[in-house]
């Protein structure tokens, strides 16, 4: 048995716990770890059947995740004081994001660096706000600070001295040098409020930055992470919305994300068995690629497939510049090895 | 992986394996005492990996890793590599373990009470530990105490004893040499030998004990006890621990009360008969 494709089948509900041999679980806890994923599969088996020991460490799982969930929003809160006095308004994004809104995937979900997104005129004052708040630089290095300012959608990463807690401040969602431009201004001005005043992108952006986030920019590490969060808003928010599939359908067009956000549809749907509506339903020849990217790894937790996970790094950088642009940034970069 | 084996230390199931024969092998006569079940999953997952497949013969260097990878960590030569799996073995629980409060510390049990012992590595704590261990007491862990946050107990770690530099002789002088495990020579913290607790120490590895004592040994200068206030001793242990800040709330009140309700000193001692007496000493007004 596949440790990677238990895990899959567990999360999907194809599968039963039950089922499971009790040394079946080193792999299927093993690679689950290695996504980021064990808090968020102690969650989905809180109610199965299993062996003690297993029950034990889901339990221990889930706690640590409840108070890193707190720990995560407790950021979100300290930007808002650093940042709101300055009259900076903001947008959580990712996972502090969901957290905030309450949305089912967030339980139990990692949650690493606080990401927020402002608007790119703001983004100088943003950076000073917070760096009179306590956060620091992370890289001292020229070149990489240059690149980040120059080319990316987000400032270096900034650390708080104090917390140790890291934030990227982002003005889009895709490197300005991305083949594809998404209408930055349209994320903030749609953005929702939640209950507690934090404010998080309109339901349909929100799926089309997930999908863009792990087809459009990343080289689809920790994919399955990704890829659950799509499948789970996707579903809770068609779920509230009968109309939502259209709306995410036209905001993926608004930002040029329309074969990101379907070949996401597609993937949710052959890993965790999403249900998409008609005509979205099609087969794509090469998303067998990203599936075997994403079921890349052994009952160790191990990458299998080296030259397919080199494969999907380097067409990441080749989405995120230009030819010529990539050439010179992989060479002083390698200068400097 | 080529090599793997299942080690069962206090609450933690290890499942470790390995591209090489050496370290498993190793690993295996050190925990041949311990409990054994092989039907149950793993806690925590240790690999012990060539970075490049030929480096698993030429010049053969092991790399740690598991659950959790630290980026930079230097890979050992493979006549280390018992050492190796002992420090992945350790990073697994440091980084991954959230059932406790983990204290970098040892300790030791007597009559149901614990003596927790904390103290930078070269403060004597394993030494102490140690020997104490080959007394009239049970040896509970070299490195690591657990402290159950529901009712503050303590709980036994004991997995293989790392003896370090002077102390291999001054403990080896006192235990049968089938308890030792090879002397390994050169490695970055010296040299290093293990020692297998005590047989009543692996059986009685599940049983808690009660936190009397909270001892912070430092080797080396003149004799001198000094009583440690609640607060020093707080910020001492958050330190020491490796999942204070990811326990939150639960870490904060397990460690709040066990400074309230634990006498503290900081010990220094020129040797280990001293240590010992001074540890005796401090027991006994502690305990009565």
């Amino acid at each position: 048995m596949s440790a990677v494709r238990a895990l899959v089948d567990l999360l999907a509900g194809r599968r039963a716990a039950a089922t499971l041999a009790p040394r079946d679980w080193d792999g299927v806890i093993g690679v689950a770890r290695a996504e980021a994923m064990l808090a968020t599969l102690a969650h989905r088996l809180e109610d199965a059947a299993l062996p003690p020991s297993v029950a034990a460490l889901f339990a221990d799982q889930r706690a640590a995740a409840k108070v890193a969930t707190a720990q995560a929003l407790w950021e979100a809160e300290m930007a808002r004081r650093a940042l709101a006095p300055e009259g900076i308004e903001f947008v959580l994004l990712k996972g502090a994001a969901y957290a905030a809104a309450g949305l089912p995937c967030s339980v139990g979900r990692q949650i690493g660096d606080l990401d927020i997104l402002v608007l790119a005129p703001e983004i100088r004052r943003a950076e000073n706000a917070l760096l009179n708040a306590g956060w620091e630089w992370v890289k001292s290095d020229s070149y990489d600070d240059f690149y980040y300012r120059a080319h990316m959608h987000e400032l270096p990463p900034m650390i708080h001295k104090a917390r140790d807690r890291m934030i990227d401040v982002h003005h889009t969602i895709l490197p300005r040098t991305h083949r594809i431009t998404p209408d930055a201004l349209a994320l903030v001005s749609d953005a929702v409020v939640t209950d507690d005043g934090h404010a998080v992108l309109y339901p349909a952006d929100m799926a089309v930055h997930c999908a863009a986030h792990m087809l459009a920019d990343g080289d689809l590490q920790g994919g399955l992470r990704n890829l659950w969060d799509f499948h789970c808003l996707t579903r809770d928010f068609a779920a509230a919305d009968a109309g939502f599939w259209g709306k995410l359908d036209a905001r993926a067009e608004l930002h040029g994300l329309r074969a990101a956000v379907r070949r996401a549809a597609r993937l949710a749907r052959d890993l965790y068995g999403s249900v998409l509506p008609s005509g979205w339903n099609g087969q794509d020849g090469s998303d067998g690629w990203y599936r075997r990217r994403l079921l890349a790894r052994d009952d160790w937790g191990r990458v299998t497939h080296p030259l397919l996970e080199q494969a999907f790094y380097i067409r990441s950088h080749w989405l995120r510049m230009p030819p010529m642009m990539l050439a010179k940034h992989l060479w002083t970069k390698w200068r400097k090895r | 992986m080529r090599y793997v084996s299942r080690i069962a230390v206090g609450p933690v199931q290890f499942r470790i394996g390995s591209d090489w024969r050496e370290p498993v092998a190793a690993l295996d006569r050190l925990y041949a005492a311990y409990p054994r079940d092989d039907a149950r999953p793993a806690d925590a997952t240790v690999r012990l990996f060539a970075a490049r497949p030929w480096r698993r013969w030429l010049r053969p260097s092991v790399h740690i890793g598991g659950d959790f990878v630290v980026p930079d960590a230097l890979p050992l030569p493979l006549p280390m590599g018992l050492l190796a799996a002992e420090m992945a073995m350790n990073l697994q629980v440091a980084l991954g373990w959230r059932r406790h409060l983990l204290l970098h510390a040892s300790s030791v049990t007597k009559d149901g009470d614990a003596l927790i012992m904390s103290g930078e590595s070269g403060s004597g704590k394993s030494t102490l530990a140690a020997l104490l261990g080959e007394g009239d007491w049970r040896l509970m862990g070299d490195e690591f105490t657990l402290i159950d946050p529901a009712g503050g107990d303590a709980l036994a770690f004991p997995r293989a004893v790392s003896l370090k530099n002077q102390a291999i002789a001054e403990v080896a002088a006192r235990v049968d040499a089938a308890r030792l495990g090879p002397l390994l020579t050169g490695t970055p913290k010296g040299d290093i030998r293990h020692l297998i607790p005590r047989a009543d120490a692996i059986a009685a590895m599940h049983e808690p004990a009660r936190p009397a004592l909270l001892l912070f040994p430092r080797f080396g200068g003149e004799t001198a006890i000094e009583p440690m206030g609640e607060g020093e001793a707080f910020v001492r242990l958050t330190e020491a621990s490796t999942n204070y800040v990811a326990l939150g709330e639960a870490g904060f009140a397990a460690l709040t009360r066990l400074v309230r309700e634990t006498p503290a000193f900081g010990i220094s001692y020129p040797d280990s008969a001293t240590g010992i007496a001074l540890v005796e000493q401090l027991w006994a007004e502690a305990t009565t």
